[in-house]
């Protein structure tokens, strides 16, 4: 494709995932039987919790007003191409690493500046509300993106579950540490952990701000930040935290992790804009993913796009001292 | 041991030559059979700036090599791998100036400019520059064994820029482009070692060295 083919291949042309599954499947045949047998003691030994495990199909999903209309980028592409710095900082690697990590028993803790501080099962969290896709677009702060086919509904729906304060201003998150799964949480030089991150109020509960508990038609797949993530398209991908295990709400804005390491190239809100430059690279324009390696980049749109739901969140706030 | 006749030297040049061409053959077969991944140009990026840097550090340890270990030899094929950092070196340049920037000549100005892992980058290749032009032995004739070497110097600036250009534009995680550094640094000091050796030792031991036969 990348030397024969200069041109952008229509959509129609991309090989659909169960075609492209189809094909594994008779090279993996003999290796599924294996992963069966292992699953099934898996199962049997984690207390017969729902078979939930990452590529088991979800049903019941509603397609949303709030979707993109552009195509999405490919199965294979979205999974083996993302950081997931627990796993790795090779943006390879996290598929293979995270292929074990456990996603079952996992609760979420919901505490802070809330009438109703709670642990949830992440089963529970999944029938909080009806599932819905959510086709949108995910642009990396390093200069690259996608289009995502999110499943999950709209975090307030659990924001409101928890009854915040009126004190409440922030919400923080945190990722799950696991030294014993996730390999560079063994070592504090790559970067602090557990991986932390945080949203204004009113970021949280805007409709756009998502719960993601799939990706497809599928149980999100553990590379992607199973069993649950964020996803808040109009900001800087690693805003969109992974493998969530506690929700804090705040009357101070939270430290978030990236701001801790490079406070000058990070801040806490990191609205997609481009015309503010990472102090190292443009943000002007994007590699859309999955595109000829022959084609220009595409020019990066104020807000990912979504500047006619977001802007007024910023209105009258210096977005170059705010970045 | 510490001689090879001058047809083995010879005939060893071509399989180095097509070693040396190894990760540029992977690249292009990876990219006939669709396997640079899901961002191909950050694959070609990455896998030419990181050979530049290892040829840049392999043709750096051809001296302490052939000194150390008594192989006088080895200077036979110094030209040859500093040319592959070279090219390496301008394959890395041509995906930022084509796949990267598209030509776009006022960005690129601008990212020289204002961002310095670029500065960094676009330095260490342009020092290598002079080097490769003046790389031929009629240039060593023309610029005389003495002036030559002083110019080829600049190789170890050009090395340190690379080094400065990898670490600037790692986002966390310093532990590869250290790792470059660090070998990097070993080499250096080796040279400032061998220099001050020279140039504060007594006499006599030197005299005795420049006495033994081919070496």
């Amino acid at each position: 494709m990348l030397f024969k083919k200069p041109s952008d291949i229509p959509s129609s042309e991309i090989t659909p995932k169960a075609a492209y599954l189809n094909r594994r499947k008779f090279i993996t045949g003999a290796a599924a039987t294996g992963a069966a047998i292992a699953a099934g003691l898996y199962l049997r030994n984690s207390g017969g919790h729902e078979a939930q495990a990452a590529g088991a199909k979800l049903t019941g999903i509603v397609k949303s007003q709030f979707s993109v209309t552009e195509a999405p980028t490919s199965f294979k592409d979205i999974t083996n191409y993302n950081n997931y710095y627990e796993f790795s900082t090779d943006k390879y690697a996290p598929n293979g690493l995270s292929a074990n990590f456990r996603t079952r028993p996992w609760t979420v803790a919901i505490e802070g500046l809330v009438k109703k501080p709670q642990r949830l099962d992440i089963d529970a969290i999944t029938k909080l509300a009806s599932l819905e896709e959510r086709i949108y677009r995910h642009r990396c702060v390093e200069g690259w993106s996608m289009v995502i086919p999110w499943v999950g509904y709209p975090l307030s729906v659990l924001i409101n579950k928890a009854e915040p304060l009126g004190s409440a201003k922030f919400v923080a998150f945190e990722t799950i540490f696991a030294p014993d799964q996730m390999p560079n949480q063994r070592s504090t030089s790559v970067l602090p952990w557990p991986y932390v991150e945080g949203l204004r109020m009113d970021e949280a509960m805007h409709p756009l701000t998502i719960l993601v508990l799939g990706l497809y038609d599928e149980v999100l797949p553990n590379v992607d930040g199973a069993p649950l993530r964020l996803a808040v398209p109009w900001k800087y991908g690693f805003k969109s935290i992974k493998a969530i295990v506690k929700i804090k709400f705040t009357d101070k804005m939270p430290s978030t992790t990236w701001n801790i390491m490079a406070p000058e190239e990070y801040g806490f809100y990191s609205n997609v804009n481009p015309t503010v430059d990472h102090p190292r690279w443009s943000q002007a324009t994007e590699r859309k993913i999955g595109s000829s390696i022959f084609a220009p980049k595409q020019p990066t749109l104020m807000f990912n796009g979504y500047g006619d739901k977001v802007a007024s969140l910023y209105s009258g706030m210096d977005l170059r001292k705010n970045y | 041991m510490a001689l090879l006749p001058e047809k083995l030297i010879r005939i060893i040049k071509l399989p180095v030559f097509l070693l040396c061409l190894g990760p540029l053959s992977v690249l292009v077969w990876k990219g006939f059979h669709d396997r640079l991944g899901a961002n191909p140009v950050d694959v070609i990026t990455r896998t030419t700036g990181r050979w530049t840097l290892t040829f840049l550090l392999i043709a750096l340890s051809v001296t302490p090599a052939r000194k150390l270990l008594h192989m006088p030899w080895l200077i036979r094929y110094r030209r040859m791998l500093g040319l592959f950092a070279f090219f390496y070196g301008s394959l890395h340049l041509m995906t930022y100036v084509w796949l990267d920037k598209f030509f776009d000549v006022p960005m690129m100005l601008h990212d020289i400019a204002k961002r310095r892992f670029i500065t960094a980058g676009m330095t260490a290749w342009t020092l290598m520059l002079p080097l490769a032009l003046t790389s031929t032995s009629g240039w060593i004739r023309r610029l005389g064994g003495k002036r030559w070497q002083k110019l080829h110097r600049l190789i170890y600036l050009s090395a340190i820029a690379g080094v400065i250009h990898f670490i600037w534009l790692v986002k966390a995680d310093l532990r590869r482009p250290l790792t470059y550094g660090a070998i990097l640094a070993v080499l250096l000091l080796y040279r400032i070692a061998a220099w001050a050796i020279t140039r504060f030792r007594p006499k006599e031991p030197l005299a005795v060295a420049e006495a033994r036969p081919g070496s």
